[in-house]
């Protein structure tokens, strides 16, 4: 029981700091989970987050669900994603009523674009992490540059770029074992 | 039964939208012409807000629309009925991953999978970056922010363990001093 609850709180955690969307939770979840708790890698993570593009649902739902399950079984999947999901429905019933007039409120613009430029740097140090241990040879490279500059010129689900990475992935080392 | 059916469209939605929280948007919208629970308008208000509040977009807009459906137990029930689809794909796909661990095609796949995952999250990060920074015009104020930041978050020893929470905080706050 003390498992459950401990993974309820700590994405609960997660949940409330997480500022726009799944990619900005990729920071928290590395300090949160890989440096402080080590329940899981850095590997594990991008694995994760790859899963989470090609399944239904929300991205950092997904990740939970996955974190919970390998920690504490099937009842630690589900505790881990209702406690990510806890701190927004909390938040949005609670601004549901005043919800257009919050929006409009100067310093609360103010300090979200002030967040946002926080997030870009976040993502940015996250990524390089992740970069350095999966970017490890010229194949992974090559995968790397395709996929980013297909994601950022073609309008292509990103089901299609998991999809073909992946086959990419086997007929890469299918070819590196027949050649040695 | 209202609970019913709002359970049934947001699980139909958390099933099918695949890609993260923004491809739930175009399921909303469709709920939102069959049932008239809410309008166009209020769901591009909540994608204002998503951006404003913490928490994953899909589940904040869920919440949301269940709230305006039927209060706090509707936000509930979307939330609830939104997840429930991924948390049922992702045990299995864990369950899988699990029973064929160290396989050559598996392990293939993932090695492909990484640097795509990677290449992903990179390009979310640029469009954050744009929308941040460049838009609708060079904005200054942001681009010293994020130079700072990535100073103190990566060069400065004292600073660079520190949670990211940290940072969100204090990028909000010179958000609302300088008025970005």
């Amino acid at each position: 029981m003390g498992k459950l609850f401990e993974l309820f709180f700590t994405f609960a955690r997660i949940g409330a700091v997480t500022f726009g969307g799944g990619y900005a939770m990729l920071p928290i979840l590395q300090y949160e989970l890989v440096r402080k708790r080590n329940w899981t890698t850095d590997e594990d993570l991008a694995d994760y987050f790859a899963i989470g593009q090609c399944t239904p649902g929300v991205i950092a739902v997904n990740v939970a669900t996955f974190i919970g399950r390998k920690r504490a079984g099937i009842f630690g999947g589900i505790f881990a994603t209702l406690g990510v999901v806890f701190p927004s429905l909390v938040i949005i019933s609670l601004l549901a009523g005043v919800i257009q007039i919050y929006a409009e409120i100067h310093w609360v613009k103010h300090a979200f674009a002030g967040i946002r430029a926080c997030v870009c740097v976040l993502i940015f140090n996250a990524v390089y992490k992740l970069w350095r241990k999966s970017v490890i040879d010229i194949y992974t490279l090559g995968i790397y540059l395709a996929i980013l500059a297909g994601s950022v010129f073609l309008n292509l689900s990103p089901v299609i770029f998991v999809l073909i990475s992946g086959i990419a992935g086997v007929i890469v080392n299918v070819w590196k074992v027949k050649k040695s | 039964m209202i609970y019913v059916r709002l359970f049934l469209e947001f699980f139909q939605t958390g099933l099918f939208a695949v890609g993260g929280g923004l491809a739930t948007l175009p399921f909303l919208y469709s709920i939102s012409d069959r049932t008239g629970w809410f309008t166009h308008s209020q769901l591009a208000d909540m994608l204002a807000i998503s951006e404003s509040t913490p928490g994953p977009i899909g589940i904040n807009t869920a919440t949301y629309a269940g709230f305006l459906t039927s209060g706090i137990s509707g936000a509930i029930t979307a939330t609830l009925g939104l997840i429930t689809p991924s948390i049922i794909v992702i045990l299995i796909i864990y369950a899988f991953l699990q029973a064929f661990r160290g396989n050559f095609y598996v392990e293939s796949v993932f090695y492909g999978l990484r640097p795509a995952s990677t290449a992903m999250i990179t390009a979310a990060g640029l469009i954050v970056a744009r929308i941040t920074f460049l838009n609708p015009e060079i904005n200054f104020k942001t681009i010293i922010l994020a130079i700072v930041l990535l100073i103190l978050t990566n060069a400065i020893n004292r600073t660079k363990n520190l949670h990211p929470v940290v940072w969100i905080i204090f990028s909000a706050i010179v958000g609302i001093i300088f008025e970005f």
